[in-house]
């Protein structure tokens, strides 16, 4: 090798090292030290204990996990409601329309807004007596609305309401990417072939949508399975018989509110273990239904 | 078939224009509540225009709340790991995207990797690690990880440089004897230009917006970013249904964003092109 390779290869190496230190630094040392955590008891005052597997035994008798666990799956709903959602608007888009993109910019809108405020906002519009939201449902409809974040069951409609509202906008920029990647050669064949409009929907727009399809359903679940910051605004200490506490809120109380350090992690391994089978589960399958070019 | 067509596209206007007055509602409700006294805004029925109104929440929670060191907090976070951050992921996307050197493809697998570990997997070794650095309640624990590149910002980077920056021209920069590093600085760097520029817009706003890692971290108020600050106002700051203080607040928040948004949009815009993810 000459020296000039040589030198270059350094300086590529170089250039790669803060990464790859970050890496190790806050990535693969906390999340060695996570799972050696996962097995002690430490409140970070007296000593750690080594405790064995019995963080896990606790956590399998744990009311609260189960709740936590069955409120994240149920907010997976949020996902195929926002496809449908985003991909109408998309498609209603997709046209050659004036002043499209003043309506993708008002979309959007939401996406961009900090969570925060978009909770606390949404706090007030799903207030049981004064709120905009069950003012309108008691003009329409002559009824009183539902006490959306006081009733355990309306809790987590709640949150896919706002999440509708806070993501539609996102997932529909996508569509709209990938309705204009889809050649207009394709249209015009299934024309001469005479095929109906909701045909060239199912068996053209749709398929040729699926690696959309993918990304946002690999993305939601990762996104779905984090969230946090709205239960924290909305559902203070889990909400009405914890029914809006997600499993990340969970591991926050349990961590940053009790200072179970060896049990919250042992919640976030699971946590972590589950993501990453639903994102295998999920790669395995996509070669059956995704459509690669 | 033109009949139609205009018959067609009228309707999707109208559903459009619904649909947009519901995206737009709870912003109009907001700025409307913000703007109403406390004794009017439990008018039944509700008032869109609010009569009186006033600007005083705004004043109100801008002095009860130190809401000025929140946008000052919020602000040190963003511009220090953006300017070091972005730097240094384009260092190592150029050194991925242009060079060959050993391990290369293991090394970026393993960053890879690290998109898959849930934050809250991590976050509590990282806590514990910071509070035995004393870092606890100073913003260093929002900084100092972002430094060294974020992978998702690398990842971005180095599909841009592999096809707009042309091999030709690096290595006409070696011939003119110029180093390593100046090729980088002054060839691939003033290419990547848009792609930075996409990437900054996207930073700033998962920077300004984090929640999770600010309120784990900082205690006092003065210390706090925006949101952190915001998200703790009903408790510390205001009463419970004090909404138009509480609209006032979240609209304080909400504004900064949206400037950056409508100036950055087509960034934005450029960012989802870029990646690729078009299918």
């Amino acid at each position: 090798m000459t020296g000039y390779r040589r030198k270059e290869m350094l300086w590529s190496l170089l250039f790669v090292t803060p990464p790859v230190l970050g890496f190790l630094i806050f990535g693969l040392a906390p999340l060695i030290s996570s799972l050696g955590l996962s097995f002690m008891s430490w409140d970070m005052m007296s000593p750690a204990k080594f405790i064995g597997l019995d963080n896990f035994g606790k956590l399998a008798q744990d009311e609260k996990f189960y709740k936590s666990m069955y409120n994240t799956f149920y907010l997976l709903l949020g996902i195929p409601l926002g496809m449908i959602a985003a991909m109408a608007l998309a498609l209603m888009m997709n046209r050659p329309l004036k002043g499209v993109s003043l309506f993708r910019t008002i979309y959007y809108i939401p996406v961009i807004s900090p969570i925060i405020a978009v909770s606390l906002l949404w706090q007030w519009l799903l207030n049981y007596d004064y709120g905009i939201i069950n003012e309108f449902i008691w003009k329409i409809f002559g009824v009183q609305g539902p006490n959306w974040l006081g009733d355990p069951n309306w809790v987590k409609p709640s949150f896919l309401l706002m999440g509708l509202w806070g993501g539609v906008g996102g997932t529909m920029v996508l569509y709209l990417a990938g309705l204009q990647g889809i050649s207009s050669s394709y249209y015009e064949a299934a024309e001469v072939d005479g095929a109906k409009r909701w045909h060239q929907f199912r068996f053209i727009t749709l398929p040729l949508l699926s690696p959309i399809h993918f990304f946002v359903v690999v993305m939601g679940v990762i996104g779905t399975f984090q969230s946090f910051s709205q239960m924290y605004i909305l559902a203070a200490d889990g909400g009405p018989e914890y029914s809006g506490a997600t499993i990340v809120y969970y591991i926050f109380q349990e961590a940053f509110k009790y200072f179970n350090m060896g049990f919250a992690s042992s919640v976030a391994w699971v946590l972590g273990v589950i993501i990453f089978i639903l994102t295998l589960i999920q790669f395995r399958f996509s070669k059956r239904w995704v459509y690669q070019d | 078939m033109a009949r139609e067509r205009r018959l067609m596209n009228s309707l999707i206007y109208v559903l459009l224009l619904a649909g947009s007055i519901v995206m737009l509602g709870p912003l109009a409700w907001t700025l409307s509540t913000s703007l109403k006294t406390q004794q009017h805004v439990f008018d039944v029925p509700p008032q869109w225009i609010p009569k009186p109104s006033t600007w005083s929440n705004y004043t109100d929670v801008w002095s009860k709340a130190p809401l000025l060191h929140g946008f000052l907090n919020s602000a040190i976070v963003v511009v220090a790991v953006l300017s070091v951050g972005l730097f240094v992921a384009s260092m190592a996307a150029y050194s991925f995207a242009k060079f060959h050197f050993p391990f290369k493809e293991g090394i970026f697998l393993a960053l890879l990797g690290t998109m898959m570990i849930p934050y809250s997997v991590v976050m509590i070794p990282q806590y514990i690690g910071f509070s035995e650095l004393g870092w606890v309640d100073t913003l260093l624990p929002l900084i100092v990880p972002g430094l060294f590149g974020n992978i998702v910002t690398i990842f971005f980077f180095r599909q841009f440089m592999q096809g707009s920056i042309p091999n030709d021209l690096i290595d006409a920069a070696k011939i003119d004897g110029c180093g390593y590093f100046r090729t980088f600085a002054t060839v691939a760097l003033p290419i990547a230009k848009p792609a930075i520029a996409a990437q900054a817009a996207l930073g700033f706003m998962g920077i300004w917006n984090d929640f999770m890692g600010p309120l784990i971290y900082l205690h006092t108020p003065e210390r706090q970013t925006i949101q952190v600050l915001i998200a703790s106002m009903q408790s510390n700051y205001i009463s419970t249904s004090n909404y138009p203080s509480l609209m006032a607040a979240s609209l304080i928040a909400l504004v900064p964003v949206i400037i950056v948004f409508f100036m950055a949009q087509r960034y934005f815009i450029e960012s989802l092109a870029i990646s690729g993810i078009k299918g």
